[in-house]
């Protein structure tokens, strides 16, 4: 196929993914969408779940947490909160912070660490959803 | 004049104030090395953020949001962000300078950090509220700070609002700036204050209209706040990189400097102790000729 997407995940923490790409699919807010080259200029938000990547022919997957994704013609930009490469996922880790997150909403919370605590538990949902993918 | 007594008195507490200032260089550096990290790992997320919403707000003029409105500037909001502990340099001091430039009567200031807050005192200005962060800023932090800033804003308290800060360049300088914050459009061009992204060719050859999903109020809605939360965040862990970079500095030429003047000292000490041993010798000669 002809061209390349210009894909750039960027965490606050780093710069996690910086690359060509032939293809990605994004957990949109609206559900899955998949993007090729030359897609319309598109603004979205994301949701915590797994972010496809096709390069050279080949797939692999991301854990993303919330953000926002902006799309012109070839370039993605995806910022979000948590980006995790699927190998470098600990499920052990995930599967404990997924427990924690449980736990703490058993509690009486306020309104911001609600928020705070959802948000921990998506992005460890979405780490354990990616590995059990890979299997 | 002083006697032997007193320069050896001197010496040995200027050689006490050369271990403290050494002990808080090595305080500073290591709190220097985190603050840095953190400083420059938020950039490439924040310079990303002010692209894309340059580039959507660009030519979606059809949407408006109320953070994004500009008004006539009547009172301007300050966010002063400064550190809470002095022993930094010239730091607070190139800071508040810029602060005293604004005009008094049309300026409110919020003050993080002890230092902004006692300027603000001092000179009669007006202050609308104080806040602290601490030594690795917490988003929550900035969330609360950006929340009362935000609120500021839309209760139309301020027309616009600026953070003055210090940017973190290197551990050997940094410098002070005032970066407008809301309304959200003044930043546009901003881009962070790093060093000016072009838009990308595309967007400034079409004049690409974006296409928003699930709408553009909902995807505004959600983006600005958090960009501004990001962008307070990231403005206190440079104040914080800042800080400790100047303070680490600041530290060592202060052990250096008492070092030359323990060295200086102890020539003079030495000089004196020998001129002494000579005038005693003199002596001993002279009485000894005198008794022949």
């Amino acid at each position: 196929m002809a061209g390349t997407l210009k894909l750039e995940i960027v965490t606050p923490e780093a710069v996690t993914f910086s690359d060509d790409v032939e293809m990605v699919t994004l957990p949109g807010s609206e559900g899955e969408m998949g993007i090729y080259p030359m897609h319309v200029p598109l603004m979205t938000q994301v949701v915590a779940g797994e972010l496809i990547v096709r390069q050279h022919g080949r797939e692999f997957m991301l854990a993303i947490g919330d953000g926002f994704v902006q799309i012109t013609g070839n370039h993605v930009a995806v910022l979000t909160d948590m980006a995790i490469r699927a190998e470098n996922i600990d499920a052990a880790k995930a599967e404990e912070a997924r427990r924690r997150a449980e736990a703490r909403l058993q509690e009486k919370l306020s309104g911001e660490e609600l928020a705070a605590v959802n948000a921990a538990l998506a992005n460890s949902l979405a780490q354990l959803k990616v590995t059990r993918r890979r299997r | 004049m002083a006697t032997n007594r007193h320069l050896r008195r001197r010496i040995k507490s200027i050689g006490n104030t050369a271990k403290i200032t050494r002990a808080m260089q090595m305080v500073a550096s290591s709190k220097m090395r985190r603050a840095q990290q953190a400083a420059l790992a938020g950039r490439p997320y924040a310079l990303l953020m002010s692209r894309v919403l340059g580039e959507v707000t660009a030519d979606n003029i059809e949407f408006t949001h109320p953070l994004m409105e500009p008004r006539e500037v009547r009172k301007r909001g300050v966010v002063l962000v400064t550190s809470d502990k002095g022993l930094c340099g010239a730091l607070n001091s190139n800071l508040l300078r810029e602060a005293a430039k604004l005009d008094p009567q049309r300026t409110r200031f919020v003050a993080v950090g002890r230092k902004g807050s006692q300027f603000v005192a001092r000179t009669r200005r007006q202050l609308a509220a104080e806040f602290n962060y601490s030594d690795t800023p917490r988003f929550a932090e900035a969330r609360a700070l950006c929340q009362y800033v935000q609120d500021m804003f839309l209760k139309e308290e301020v027309d616009a609002v600026d953070v003055l800060f210090t940017r973190f360049i290197n551990t050997l300088s940094q410098i002070p700036m005032l970066q407008p914050l809301l309304p959200v459009t003044t930043i546009k061009d901003i881009r962070a204050g790093v060093a000016h992204e072009t838009v990308s060719e595309e967007v400034k050859a079409g004049g690409l209209e974006f296409l928003f999903e699930p709408n553009a109020g909902e995807v505004f809605g959600a983006l600005l706040p958090h960009y501004l939360n990001f962008l307070v965040f990231q403005v206190l862990s440079e104040a914080r990189a800042s800080e400790q970079s100047a303070r680490m500095v600041a530290m060592k030429n202060a052990t250096e400097n008492a070092q030359q003047l323990i060295k200086d000292l102890t020539l003079d000490y030495n000089k004196m102790r020998q001129a002494s041993i000579t005038n005693e010798l003199l002596e001993i000669t002279t009485a000894q000729l005198a008794l022949g």
